[in-house]
């Protein structure tokens, strides 16, 4: 044991660990403040510019001005207001629409034994990734078919194409962690699927169906592609594609000041509900991908 | 080896204190086992002499030397964990040899040491294994292999044990024992198992809320229990308590079953209040006989031992350690219950424990120092 | 399980799974068919009943048009870079909050703001900052001494695929960064424990132990960050419209489809994207595959 190979016998003194120690805190920390300037100060830059009229708007102040003439020329705008109340009705109804399908989907993938199981697992999942731009034309052609085009409601149906498989991909992720003995019991007691479904699972599932909810919400709020494709008038338009289009006279007088109100404007909730959320999200978004 | 002394320890996270001012001095070559119920901070007390948790205030010091602020890899010390910490993706050797790679030592070296260790805790034979390719038991070697082939100076256990059923549990503790007779390195030992303690522990460390309640050898913890915790604590089964009230006036304590003891002199100002005697400390003797009455409600037997349950009051039943089944027709009737006068243990309100050197009739050997 | 119980088990799966199976294939596998219908087939959008099927003609043509391929480089261009920079700045970014510095806990709020922002919005606030004369990085830059003239960061033909990037990492090295996260704290800290006192320094356990046991966590963000690169479509749209400098495959699809009206060559255009996403998948599904096979 005399040459013992974890060696004690500090070489250098303590205040030399002492101050690595510090030196490493102090690195940390300012990597941590430049983390939060890279996501905040674009955020926060967009709010200072929306309060700034005229000239100030081109000089490069860090503090708001606080004038609010933009905000109030947004809510006196019939159109810009209509495209929110649109976007609000197409991300709730998709929500809702998803989370209705995707718990009773994620029942039957998560707690049944089927054969196809891990077939259906597979086809969800891969609906979930692949391009939207694929089925445009087919969409298109359904959109027309049914009436649909340039109506809000035809958001609300596409939409399901993303949201519906990853709601059913998440919840079924989340179903599988509630303990089998749970429906077990009630399976015993003599509850039907269905049952199970509604007076057990469901009350537990609250939390889970909170972070999926927003999660897809996110989804439907900030789609593009579709919104842009198959909405053609401005009344009918969600808020994504109608800051999208704003557009100036040229090049030179774009209404940044505009475009930034309404930006904040509709990121505001959004970000309200993602930080009270915070924990809830983040098992939602890694519930599928780390133990899927 | 190297002894270990802490000097006025405390760790708090936030508001909440862990270790709160702990004083110990471990020798070279001590088995120290720190015991004491969940949450008591012993896994905590064993990390800051790791180095692995810096305490908030106070000296850690190993081989006099003061490493408070010294890295847990310049310590000296290996460590046992309680979920082994193996490394999934490395073999058994690799995860043997790996902190010895990282010293850069010889390729030839390393794998000459990591097959001495391996055979010596029988585990050469699954050196190409993936950890989650073992027993619970063989990750239990390889992870004391993994500590004992740096030859530390002082060996940490975090209840390496506790993941693994009883039967292996018994041969692993055997095999921690016989390495520490070889080695005579200071070994700490944290667990929540009393028995554990009691057979491993030169000297047994019993910690309640983040402080010392009593160091010293099982027997006197067991036999000079400071406190009514440390005679809670140690012993299984546990020892039988009950309130008692003091008649100071009158010289005795009393208490339900009947119990009268006669008190040759009495403290008023710490007036004994509850009374404790170990199961092994009773026995059953018939109706009227014996110093306290009960009603014997129930017979366990394990065959090689067996114990009574003896209502006492609506609150108090009592477990006996019996000597052989008593015939069950005994049951649900009233028996007497007798005990020797050095069986009691005394306790004042604060917990501390009272010499009853004063009690009448008591035998007159003290409990072994 | 007797048999008649386990098939009335299957039953109640399916009917469990009718609503799902319903809006798979109403949204999905059937727009899918009449796309690749469609893609032999001649027909404009304004009069998609009459047309002539035209075999593969379509999928030539597109394969024969400079735009597309040049839309094929900017996607890969694009997914590659961005994809590789998110994962570095993200692992870096999760191992920093898994360390017990104070602050972490409104960092990992903070880092949720860049990933809700509607893209849209994300393009035109960055947009607005990289202004070429009012932009207040310009103004920074040239406060610094850096530059003497403001950049046309998103004018320049050059430099708006690096805009794009830009734009993509700031937006998505969240994603990344919970995901990576998420798999650092599934691995039993008592490792890192063991690894302090085995005195492993801090270079050594990065490359023998954090990186390895993040392999699985890591090949799913990528994998998920790579299909999602692919199909992007908002961000350059709304940067550039359809500048040929950062025209992805999706744009490109989407302007033969809807602005020229060509519904058959539009259609072969995202069948070729489909092909194209599919094939990437199943080599990087191939290639995590293959790692776990080897077992290293």
């Amino acid at each position: 044991m005399q040459n013992a190979i974890a060696q004690r016998a500090p070489r250098k003194p303590a205040s030399f660990y002492r101050l690595k120690r510090r030196v490493v805190r102090g690195l940390q920390i300012f990597a941590l403040l430049l983390v939060l300037i890279y996501t905040l100060f674009p955020y926060y830059w967009a709010f200072v510019s929306s309060t700034k009229q005229g000239a100030a708007l081109y000089r490069s102040a860090l503090l708001p001005a606080l004038d609010f003439t933009y905000y109030r020329q947004l809510i006196d705008n019939p159109i810009f207001m209509g495209s929110l109340l649109n976007s609000a009705y197409v991300a709730v109804s998709t929500t809702l629409l998803s989370l209705i399908i995707g718990i009773s989907a994620a029942y039957a993938l998560g707690r049944i034994d089927f054969p196809q199981r891990r077939a259906m697992l597979m086809i969800v999942l891969m609906i979930s990734i692949f391009p939207q731009v694929v089925v445009l034309s087919g969409l298109f052609e359904l959109i027309n078919w049914l009436g649909l085009f340039n109506r809000p409601s035809a958001l609300i149906l596409t939409y399901l194409l993303s949201t519906v498989p990853f709601t059913t991909w998440i919840l079924t992720t989340f179903i599988r962690e509630f303990p089998r003995e749970l429906e077990e019991a009630a399976i015993i007691d003599g509850c039907s699927h269905f049952r199970i479904l509604m007076k057990i699972l469901l009350p537990l599932m609250g939390p889970s169906l909170a972070s999926t909810g927003i999660l897809a919400f996110i989804l439907a709020w900030n789609e593009f592609l579709f919104a842009l494709t198959f909405t053609l008038t401005d009344e009918n338009r969600t808020v994504p594609v109608a800051i999208g289009l704003i557009a100036g006279t040229s090049r030179y007088e774009y209404p940044f000041g505009q475009i930034m109100a309404a930006s904040v404007t509709v990121t505001l909730p959004l970000i309200a509900v993602v930080l009270v959320f915070q924990r809830r999200i983040v098992a939602g978004l890694t519930a599928g991908a780390v133990k899927g | 080896m190297a002894s270990v002394s802490l000097h006025s320890v405390s760790k708090s996270f936030g508001t909440h204190a862990v270790i709160q001012g702990v004083e110990l001095q471990i020798d070279d070559g001590e088995f120290v086992v720190f015991v004491g119920p969940s949450g008591c901070g012993k896994s905590t007390l064993l990390r800051i002499v790791a180095g692995l948790v810096a305490p908030t205030d106070g000296v850690v010091a190993i081989g006099g030397d003061d490493v408070t602020d010294v890295p847990a890899s310049r310590r000296g010390v290996a460590f046992v964990f309680q979920s082994y910490a193996l490394y999934p993706h490395m073999s058994v050797a690799r995860n043997i040899g790996f902190a010895l790679e990282t010293l850069g030592m010889a390729k030839e070296a390393v794998s000459q040491k990591v097959l001495s260790v391996a055979r010596m805790l029988k585990v050469d034979h699954l050196m190409d294994r993936r950890p989650r390719e073992l027993s619970g038991g063989q990750r239990q070697r390889v992870a004391i292999g993994r500590a004992l082939v740096r030859q530390p100076e002082i060996f940490l256990f975090d209840e390496p044990l506790s993941n693994l059923d009883s039967d292996l549990r018994m041969e692993m503790r055997l095999e921690i024992a016989r390495l520490h007779n070889d080695l005579k390195t200071t070994m700490i030992y944290v667990t929540h198992d009393q028995s554990e303690a009691m057979t491993l522990a030169d000297r047994i460390v019993v910690l309640n809320h983040g402080r010392i309640e009593q160091v010293g050898t099982p027997q006197q913890l067991y036999h000079a229990p400071d406190n009514r915790f440390v005679a809670g604590f140690i012993g299984s089964p546990r020892m039988n308590f009950m309130g008692v009230s003091s008649q100071a006036t009158a010289g005795r304590i009393v208490g339900a079953g009947n119990l009268s003891l006669a008190l040759a002199s009495s403290d008023l100002e710490n007036p004994i209040t509850e009374i404790g005697i170990r199961p092994e400390g009773l026995r059953l003797v018939a109706e009227g006989d014996g110093r306290m009455v009960c009603i014997l409600e129930r017979i366990e037997d394990l065959g090689h031992e067996h114990f009574g349950y003896c209502r006492i009051s609506d609150d108090t039943v009592w477990v006996i350690r019996l000597p052989e089944a008593p015939s069950p027709d005994r049951i649900g009737k009233p028996v007497g219950l007798d005990f020797a006068d050095a069986a009691v243990f005394a306790f004042a309100g604060d917990g501390r424990r009272i010499a009853l050197a004063g009690l009448q009739k008591m035998a007159a050997e003290a409990p072994l120092p | 399980m007797s048999a008649r119980l386990a098939r009335r088990d299957h039953r109640d799966a399916w009917l469990f799974l009718l609503p799902v199976i319903a809006v798979i294939l109403l949204v999905a596998v059937w727009p899918l068919a009449r796309t690749f219908f469609f893609s032999f087939t001649d027909a404009y959008l304004d009069e998609p009943s009459v047309y002539s099927m035209v075999g593969f003609d379509n999928f030539i043509e597109i394969l024969q048009d400079r735009s597309w391929w040049i839309a094929v480089k900017n996607t890969l261009i694009f997914a590659a870079i961005s994809v590789a920079i998110e994962t570095v700045l993200g692992l870096a970014i999760a191992l920093l909050l898994n360390s017990a510095i104070p602050g972490r806990g409104l960092a990992r709020a903070a880092i949720l703001v860049p990933w809700a922002i509607p893209v849209v919005v994300a393009t035109k606030m960055w947009e607005w900052m990289l202004n070429d004369q009012f932009g207040v990085i310009n103004k920074v830059l040239s406060g610094l001494g850096l530059v003497d003239h403001g950049i046309a960061w998103t004018a320049s033909s050059s430099l708006i695929m690096g805009v794009v990037i830009f734009v993509d990492v700031w937006m998505t090295t969240p994603f990344m960064v919970l995901l990576i996260l998420a798999g650092l704290q599934l691995i039993s800290p008592e490792i890192f424990e063991a690894a302090d006192v085995d005195g492993i320094p801090a270079w050594k356990r990065f490359w023998s132990i954090t990186l390895p046991m993040l392999r699985p966590a890591i090949g799913v963000a990528v994998l998920f960050r790579v299909l999602d690169a692919l199909r992007m479509f908002d961000l350059a749209y709304v940067l550039a419209a359809s500048n040929e400098n950062v025209m992805t495959v999706s744009i490109y699809a989407r302007d033969r489809l809807i602005s020229f009206q060509e519904l058959g060559v539009g259609s072969a255009a995202s069948t070729w994207v489909f092909l194209l996403v599919a094939f990437v998948a199943i080599i990087i599904i191939g290639v995590l595959r293959l790692d776990k096979a080897a077992g290293t």
